[in-house]
């Protein structure tokens, strides 16, 4: 187990993971890669769940994180279903094909 | 113990870089099962091993796993690889990247400015985790039990191939 950690390293490296997860939303046009960044997002704030939790020797930040997996996983699940759909309806994954309403 | 920390911090920070950089959604994606293993063991060594061990086997494993057969059925080519190329333009990321900068680094300031306080690194073991999960938490997991449930009937009804859609496209183009 560690010993000297400062709390702030790991909820920079929460912060950065997650700044790093919205560069990815921002500038990718890509559905797949927005989704992945989103996960990226999930995850960095679930490190900070664990990170605190650790703090204080407490069980809550690790549920905390489990709550987070289980959305993630439903997310995942209906966000890749949406980007099938999408694929089969504009025969590409850029995210401005369905700038238009009822496209 | 301190030493792995840091260098798993390094491995996720980079890994995480690229998979946000690279063009083909494969590469990208097993970087980001790097990106998940190497935070797996912060947590580890943060002193959660049931966490670590669900994030190996529904991050790593069963998420990452969604993704790879979601991008064999869309059979994407070298010529999807052209396209993000094109699209990865330095004046498409350059302003989102700045701006986040600024975000992360006032964040960081804010963080470090709370003064020190040093993790326990007394470990949480799973029986804990349990005992908390299906006492105080038990409301917490019947709503993620739905959400699943919502998630998967959602999913379902979503990826059905729809025949009429895929038909009014082509006799479009």
């Amino acid at each position: 187990m560690i010993e000297s950690v400062p709390m702030e390293h790991g909820l920079a490296l929460a912060g950065v993971l997650f700044g790093l997860g919205l560069v990815g939303v921002l500038v990718r046009r890509n559905i797949l890669f927005m989704l992945m960044s989103v996960e990226i997002m999930l995850n960095a704030a679930g490190l900070a769940f664990v990170v605190a939790g650790s703090r204080w020797g407490q069980t809550d930040g690790q549920i905390m994180f489990i709550f987070i997996l289980t959305m993630a996983a439903a997310e995942v699940a209906v966000g890749l279903a949406l980007a099938m759909q999408f694929y089969h309806h504009f025969m590409t994954l850029d995210a401005d094909a369905a700038r238009t309403m009822r496209g | 113990m301190d030493l792995v920390f840091y260098i798993s911090a390094a491995v996720a920070v980079f890994s995480t870089l690229m998979v946000i950089t690279r063009f083909s959604a494969v590469h990208a994606l097993l970087y980001l099962v790097v990106s998940f293993f190497s935070v797996a063991l912060i947590f580890l060594v943060l002193g959660a091993p049931f966490v670590a061990a669900l994030e190996i086997i529904v991050y790593a494993g069963a998420i990452m796993v969604l993704f790879v057969f979601v991008i064999m059925m869309l059979n994407l080519g070298p010529r999807a690889q052209e396209q993000e190329r094109a699209w990865l333009k330095p004046n498409v990321w350059l302003g989102p990247s700045i701006l986040c900068i600024i975000l992360v680094s006032e964040l960081i300031y804010v963080v470090v400015g709370a003064g020190p306080a040093n993790l326990t690194g007394s470990e949480v073991t799973p029986k804990q985790v349990g005992m908390a999960l299906f006492g105080p938490y038990f409301l917490g997991v019947e709503l993620a039990s739905l959400l699943l449930l919502a998630g998967l009937v959602g999913a379902y009804h979503i990826g059905r191939r729809v025949r009429h859609s895929v038909r009014r496209t082509e006799d479009e183009s």
